[in-house]
């Protein structure tokens, strides 16, 4: 019988496809598609402000779209996948007078899971984490960062397939932030999707396969981390023993001088004319290097033309009204 | 549902367990203390002689038949409705005596009980002159006035005083169930400020729909109103059945005492859950405590409302507005409370409670809705938001 057959996996854990969310005049999220593979750990860079809250809160099913449609796990009503998605949001919120252990078991048992389990689950959890000593204790009692540690763990007890976090790292310091990464990366090796939003572009440099880069509510740029690092041309940084020369006028317009050295980006041509004209010139090379742009560049670049971009449509759009 | 009880059974552990459950058990008790130090207190004041004090100014023979007359009548009416008599000198004149420092009578009567004579200002004569006159009429007629003896004819039943016994009951059960409600509904007007102050909301909204958080909390604020009941219920039950008089018995209500007890605990529940719903969806609209205190003053008076609509038709059985006050949602527990104490049908109790539930529901999705469009910032057009599912 087909109807016995079971659904084949999703290939995206999250989609959205048109998604406008508007609080008032001002729209948060401004005609986004985003298609989060499954079993990937995908993140959503942006700014303050840039409308990643939002489109996480929509996607989850917290609030709803004004316009276009999400799908979860397969599923276009996302309460309905409540059960295989742990949710860590931008705002850490626990009981205060709920000790440690319960807390974690509540969340699990929010979405699904028997307490029994939960509380099973969660005393073994903070036994491992070295938090044994404060599984009793009440929140109200626990320390910032212990307090979300509590709420990363009530995020995952119940194992789900689809692990959202906004701004995780934040407030952590930088021990509970390796830690952190660590989980994730385990979380990912189970075949666990991790989706999460942080404007610290070096946890997603370290951890995303893919990203998405949102600026005013629309991303900019979506694809991996690599192909973002694409977006810019190499940066080459060169030292030379003469100051002056013939061979200047080889150096690309945009070159500045910073450190005793010469700063540019790498030639379309590549570097071989110009390494040429420097050699030719007696310039006296002392150091070339040619690095590759980071993501944090890549990111500063594209929020940044987007940001611009944004103004200038804003301006051209207040002269046509 | 299974999410809504998570959520009920965290809320309940959560109040039942602390401490000051301890003070919300006994906080009821403390007026009725107080009220019974009060009661012995007005009863020593009720019990305390403030009868007028006449005097009588009348040769001794005149004084014993109006002394004499005075006792007779107080035999068969109020003695608090005659005044009381104090012997006074013939001389001097009645107004040098009643002008006398340590005089206690504020009017004296002199002359013959033929013709008697009260002295006084103008206010307390025109006051007592009709018992005056009726004492010294009763003394005139000591020897004609015969007593007429009353022959009994006891009957098993009566139906005047069974209706009457029936309409106390109900008023009593529907002024029961206000007071518990008005105690205990107030609460869940709070009940949201701390998931929104707390940011837990974001992980309740995550992770349940918000139906369920709503009725998650009813729930457990009805089931700790449960507890306090049978804690109050209890000791109610040990003062009456320690203090009532001897031979005293309850009249029957019209649906028989299991079914109407049972009924009036299905009642308070629909009664407390209409207000709750309604309450829960207004609060959870206040961003602060403070905005939920300033709220409490209209949703009392609200509640005060709905009581007087309940009772103003309650001994008017079938009336337009006994039966409006039974199909409006909000009265309709107070009024259905009435009917059972006074009316055996039964079938209007189903459909009453069936009708109460809708409500409920209704006002706790309109509350859902209110709750997402203005707090959670979501949420389309509303009448598509009525009728979705609770997942969207």
């Amino acid at each position: 019988m087909i109807g016995d057959v079971p659904a084949p996996p999703p290939t995206y854990a999250v989609e959205g496809h048109g998604l406008v969310k508007t609080f008032g005049d001002f729209r948060a999220v401004d005609g986004i598609d985003i298609a989060v593979p499954a079993g990937s750990i995908y993140g959503i860079l942006g700014s303050n402000g840039a409308g990643k809250t939002t489109l996480l809160r929509t996607l989850l099913g917290i609030i709803d779209p004004d316009e276009g449609h999400r799908s979860l796990l397969g599923d276009g009503a996302p309460l309905r996948q409540a059960r295989s998605v742990g949710y860590l949001p931008e705002e850490r919120g626990l009981y205060p007078s709920m000790k440690a252990f319960e807390a974690i078991a509540f969340m699990g048992a929010l979405r699904g899971l028997p307490l029994k389990i939960g509380r099973e689950r969660a005393r073994l959890m903070l036994t491992e984490y070295g938090m044994g000593a404060s599984m009793e204790k009440p929140i109200r009692q626990l320390s910032k960062g212990m307090a979300q540690t509590v709420q990363l763990f009530g995020t995952i007890i119940h194992e789900p397939r689809l692990i959202v976090l906004d701004e995780p790292f934040s407030g952590l310091d930088a021990i509970n932030q390796g830690k952190l990464e660590t989980l994730i990366r385990d979380q990912a090796r189970r075949g666990v999707t991790v989706l999460f939003s942080t404007h610290v572009i070096a946890h997603a440099e370290r951890l995303c396969e893919r990203v998405a880069i949102v600026a005013r509510g629309r991303i900019r740029f979506e694809g991996t981390v690599s192909e973002a690092r694409d977006r810019l041309r190499p940066q080459v940084r060169l030292r030379t023993r003469a100051s002056d020369g013939a061979w200047r006028r080889a150096l690309p317009a945009e070159t500045f001088a910073e450190d005793g050295a010469w700063h540019f980006a790498l030639p379309q041509e590549g570097i071989e004319p110009l390494l040429r004209a420097l050699l030719d010139g007696n310039a006296g090379i002392e150091s070339l290097s040619i690095e590759r742009p980071g993501l944090h560049d890549a990111f500063v670049a594209i929020a940044g033309e987007a940001a611009a971009r944004q103004m200038q449509e804003d301006k051209e759009r207040e002269e046509a009204a | 549902m299974r999410a809504a009880l998570v959520i009920a059974r965290r809320d309940f552990s959560a109040v039942v367990l602390s401490r000051t459950f301890i003070l919300f058990l006994l906080g009821p008790l403390l007026p009725i203390l107080i009220g019974m130090a009060f009661g012995g207190l007005g009863d020593k004041i009720s019990r305390t002689d403030l009868r007028p004090v006449v005097g009588l100014a009348m040769t001794p023979a005149d004084a014993v038949r109006m002394e004499s007359a005075l006792k007779r009548l107080a035999e068969r009416m109020q003695p608090e409705a005659l005044p009381t008599f104090h012997r006074v000198p013939l001389s001097p004149a009645p107004r040098v005596q009643l002008a006398q420092a340590d005089a206690d009578m504020i009017v004296i009567v002199s002359g013959t009980i033929a013709r008697p004579i009260l002295a006084g200002k103008p206010s307390d004569v025109e006051r007592l002159r009709g018992d005056i006159s009726l004492i010294a009429t009763a003394a005139l007629a000591e020897q004609a006035l015969h007593m007429v003896r009353v022959e009994a004819e006891p009957v098993s039943t009566s139906v005047g005083a069974q209706m009457q016994g029936r309409l106390a009951i109900g008023r009593i059960a529907q002024v029961v169930i206000f007071f518990l409600t008005i105690l205990l509904a107030g609460m869940i007007l709070s009940n949201l400020v701390e998931e929104k102050t707390n940011k837990i909301i974001e992980i309740l909204a995550a992770a349940v729909p918000v139906d369920a958080i709503f009725l998650g909390k009813l729930i457990a604020m009805l089931a700790m109103s449960f507890v306090g009941i049978c804690f109050w219920g209890s000791t109610a039950l040990c003062v009456f059945l320690a203090l009532r008089p001897a031979g005293a018995a309850l009249p029957d209500p019209a649906i028989g005492w299991p079914l109407f007890l049972m009924l009036a605990v299905i009642y308070f529940a629909m009664a407390y859950t209409l207000l709750g719903s309604l309450f829960l969806g207004i609060g959870a609209q206040a961003a602060t405590v403070r905005e939920v205190q300033t709220l409490n003053m209209p949703v009392t008076m609200g509640q005060m409302l709905i009581f007087f609509f309940a009772t103003y038709a309650v001994d008017k059985m079938g009336s337009p507005p006994e039966i409006a006050a039974a199909i409006m949602p909000f009265s309709s527990p107070f009024s259905m409370i009435a009917r059972a104490a006074q009316d055996g049908a039964l079938w209007p109790h189903l459909l009453a409670i069936v009708w109460q539930t809708l409500w409920v529901g209704l006002i706790i999705r309109i509350g859902v809705i209110l709750f997402r469009r203005h707090v959670l910032k979501s949420g389309g057009r509303w009448w598509k938001q009525l009728f979705r599912g609770a997942t969207g």
